[in-house]
């Protein structure tokens, strides 16, 4: 059996993250915040994806948890970064275990769709509604750490350590999570559902549980993005965006759960070079890059690391 | 002046806006089975394509009256430049994979024709207004409205008819009903598949790329035009029932009409309302409200 | 004998098909039972209708005087009612390592075992061992493990069928029901499968039902046979006399199909 090495890979970023951090120039410590959050929603939809289940609206957990998050400051007046993790966990989660009793029923297609039409409607509430700021959105406050506001040098830097602590602790526990009888499920319910329900456990269940945990891992990224941009507007409830986290997610593959971090990574860093170079042909980069992933890499560039299927 | 009237006439001309946006997209869906985001693009190239052929027609002094005809044909042309070639250059390679795979490949499709727009057209907005202020506007019930409004309605019909006649009335349409059901089975029988797929997925775009050039004169050409009509036009087609021509005409009535009264009564949940009568039609009738026949689960 | 398993008039139809029609079978414990019948006469049916897949019309299914009738298909293998499939349901992407691994994974939480917050690897119930043993040990006793890393997709066809089977002992069921368990194996290979197949339900205490289509498999291994034609029972006895039967020879041993 091969030595799982992954939470140690996983201990190792962290410290890199906290000890490289202070050499970093800022614009290097915002696209490593970003991809932790994004990480985070594609983590989620990674838990889905192995389950044969393609969201393609992720981006309301998303937003939900940047809303959550920035509700906090504009009415409460509370600005730690943690709590505002918490509160876009929470929402986003309790959000994911009603509509899960609606979603989990459907697969393919219906389920993506369906998906999609409740992103569309938070959506067109958060346009509508004056109090939110409409299509302007508003600003957050600037983060504190338990209580500590940063010197305004080194307000990136805690950012990104309380964003790799989040993104890295949420992949040791999917992790161990995915070594569980619950966990291992995913292939198998992709696979044959009759199988699975004559196994003597109930595949919706299982399916339900795993909508949740991914509401709640994508409602962390979303209150994260919020604080590190410094503005929340329904644009993250938008199915384009629930589009760019199925790029990183087929970009990184469902082999292991450091890869859809790396996956964000390597969207945020090429989105913004090839925005700085030419804005107008960036979509038709992404598309042409998700083009060629679907077609020669379907189980995304992790699959470029691990020859053969681990035992 | 009636104020029920009025919802009633704004619900109808936009419904037969909705009608034809959507039309294509399930007309794709019902022949081929797959869910076709790159109808957004041929509707933003249709209407990129009638706003600069017709700016050009009207530039060099043609009669102005024909201009409808140079957005029938602006349409058509763009969709042969691009249509066939990505059916035959890209999807067809695709048709065995999984329904959510294509439908991500589409995708993909969608961003490149996104970009490619702009690289062809540019990013300014085109406004040709002319096709559309011509033929001014008539009065209903105190309230006037802009006739220009009855082409899209006229368009409306003669594309659901026309469709139904194909269906219903001619051998193409019977030979059709063959391959929706059973591609396999239709092919061993010499039926020419990848034609009809071709043929199929041309004329689908070329209803979404009418739609957008008939459009073109009443607003503002600029990119990201697509956009939002990919998600109106799934919302109309789910309602009714995807792959099916009478639920797309449900589908658009009863999304034209529920907006209609937002709009009238309560704006701020216009957008809302579209996508949470989705989200319910797929919650209770995933299949829509007029289902395909659906093939037996064991 | 105690009655571990009532089927008490059930009916069940489709539209014009009569699928079950007034079947009512009391299976003892420890029994082997074997249900023949022409394609289409309801022995899957009778089969679906045990394991929850379908709802009689009428009727009740009782095991041991528990009422299961209403139940899903879970709560009855949760109960101890496990089926095999006339074509083998596999998990497709898998190994056949990892189709076990997944099965012993189902027992165990269904166990209150192996959850989230257990630590060190938990022994799944009834085989005191951790569940990576206990595969190996299954593959093996099923002729299997040289096969242990192959897709479970590329197997050829009695090994798929012994797969599934093996995914269905691997709760070590009260009652096996088992559709056509030797259909797409070759001749020699037939005897050899019912005998592990028995023989290890046997040491776990299982009462066996078993459609078959091959006679001779039906009468060295059945105590009992069950002759099925258009959805009633027409012979219920020990295979010699069931199979002498002239109905039965007419509806089922000659093949004819409904008329």
């Amino acid at each position: 059996m091969k030595h799982d090495r992954t939470p140690a890979i996983i201990a190792a970023i962290f410290l890199a993250v906290v000890i490289g951090g202070p050499w970093l120039p800022q614009w290097a410590l915002f696209i490593l915040t970003i991809a932790f959050a994004h990480g985070l929603v594609a983590l989620g939809l990674m838990l889905l994806l192995r389950a044969g289940l393609v969201s393609f609206g992720q981006a309301l957990y998303y937003c939900l948890g940047a809303y959550a998050a920035g509700a906090l400051g504009k009415f409460l007046g509370i600005s730690d970064i943690f709590v505002q993790m918490l509160a876009g966990a929470a929402v986003a989660g309790f959000a994911a275990f009603v509509l899960g009793f609606l979603l989990a029923k459907y697969r393919g297609i219906f389920f993506g769709l369906l998906s999609l039409a409740l992103s569309m409607i938070l959506y067109g509430l958060l346009v509508k509604n004056q109090a939110l700021g409409s299509t302007d959105g508003f600003n957050i406050l600037p983060s504190t750490l338990f209580g500590i506001r940063p010197a305004a040098d080194w307000v990136r830097y805690s950012v990104v350590v309380a964003a790799a602590f989040a993104g890295l602790a949420a992949a040791l526990l999917v992790h161990r999570y995915l070594n569980t009888p619950l966990g291992r499920l995913a292939p198998a319910i992709k696979d044959n559902e009759i199988r699975v329900e004559y196994m003597g456990t109930s595949a919706r269940h299982a399916i339900h549980v795993k909508y949740v945990i991914a509401a709640i891992l994508a409602g962390v990224g979303g209150a994260l993005a919020a604080t590190n941009v410094g503005h929340i507007d329904p644009e993250m409830a938008y199915w384009t965006t629930s589009g760019e986290f199925i790029f990183i997610t087929i970009l990184a593959g469902t082999g292991n759960v450091i890869a859809p971090f790396a996956g964000a990574l390597i969207f945020g860093v090429i989105h913004s070079m090839a925005y700085d170079l030419s804005p107008n042909t960036w979509q038709m980069s992404l598309g042409t890059a998700l083009l060629l992933l679907i077609v020669f890499l379907p189980n995304g560039l992790w699959s470029l690391f691990v020859r053969r299927k681990a035992a | 002046m009636d104020p029920i009237l009025s919802v009633i006439v704004d619900g109808i001309m936009y419904s037969a806006w909705l009608f034809i946006a959507a039309l294509g997209l399930t007309l794709i869906y019902g022949v081929m089975k797959i869910v076709n985001v790159t109808h957004g693009s041929f509707y933003a190239l249709g209407a990129y394509a009638g706003a600069s052929f017709t700016g050009a027609w009207l530039a060099r002094g043609y009669p102005p009256m024909l201009s409808y005809a140079v957005l029938l044909v602006a349409a058509v042309v763009i969709t042969l430049a691009f249509a066939p070639l990505i059916e035959r250059g890209i999807l067809r390679f695709m048709y065995a994979k999984d329904e959510v795979v294509i439908l991500l490949i589409t995708y993909a499709l969608f961003l490149i024709l996104e970009d490619t727009i702009k690289l062809i057209w540019g990013v300014n907005p085109y406004f040709i207004a002319q096709p559309y202020a011509l033929l001014g506007s008539f009065e209903v019930a105190g309230l006037s409205y802009p006739t220009y409004n009855l082409i899209l309605v006229g368009l409306a019909l003669a594309m659901g008819g026309g469709l139904a006649w194909l269906q219903h009335s001619t051998r193409v349409g019977k030979l059709l009903l063959a391959v929706i059901h059973d591609p396999e089975v239709s092919r061993a029988m010499g039926i020419n598949v990848g034609k009809y797929y071709l043929v199929t997925f041309t004329f689908g775009s070329m209803l979404a790329a009418l739609a957008g050039s008939f459009t073109a004169p009443t607003v503002s050409v600029v990119p990201g035009l697509g956009v939002e009509v990919i998600v109106l036009s799934f919302a109309v087609v789910v309602i009714g029932g995807l792959g099916s021509l009478p639920g797309a005409a449900l589908g658009a009535v009863i999304v034209g009409l529920v907006r209609s009264i937002s709009v009238h009564y309560l704006p701020q949940v216009e957008l809302f309302v579209i996508y949470f009568v989705m989200a319910m039609v797929l919650a209770f009738r995933p299949r829509g409200l007029f289902s395909l026949a659906e093939p037996r689960k064991i | 004998m105690a009655v571990i398993l009532h089927a008490r008039g059930l009916n069940k139809s489709f539209g014009a098909v009569t699928a079950a029609s007034n079947v009512d079978v009391r299976v003892e414990k420890d029994s082997i039972v074997g249900l023949i019948g022409a394609n289409g006469a309801g022995k899957t049916t009778f089969i679906n209708l045990i394991t929850g897949y379908l709802k009689p019309d009428t009727g009740a299914i009782l095991f041991e005087e528990r009422d299961i009738t209403r139940l899903p298909p879970r709560e009855i293998t949760r109960l101890g009612i496990c089926r095999s499939f006339q074509m083998p349901q596999l998990y497709s992407s898998l190994s056949v390592y990892q189709n076990m691994m997944v099965g012993l994974g189902v027992v165990l939480r269904n166990a209150g075992r192996g959850g989230y917050f257990s630590r060190g690897r938990p022994q799944v119930p009834g085989y005191d061992a951790p569940a990576e043993e206990v595969a190996d040990r299954i593959l093996d006793r099923f002729g299997l493990a040289d096969q242990r890393d192959k897709n479970a997709q590329v197997l050829p066809g009695g090994m798929r069928k012994l797969l599934d089977i093996a995914l269905t002992m691997v709760a070590k069921p009260r009652i096996l029901l088992l559709d056509e368990p030797t259909s797409g194996v070759s001749a020699e290979e037939k005897f050899g499968i019912m005998e592990m197949v028995l023989e290890a339900a046997r040491a776990e205490g299982a009462t066996v039902l078993f459609v078959e289509h091959d006679m001779e498999v039906v009468s060295r291994f059945a105590q009992r046979v069950l002759a099925f034609y258009d959805g009633r029972i027409i012979a219920d006895a020990a295979p010699e006399i069931a199979l002498a039967d002239p109905e039965v020879k007419r509806y089922v041993v000659g093949g004819v199909s409904r008329a």
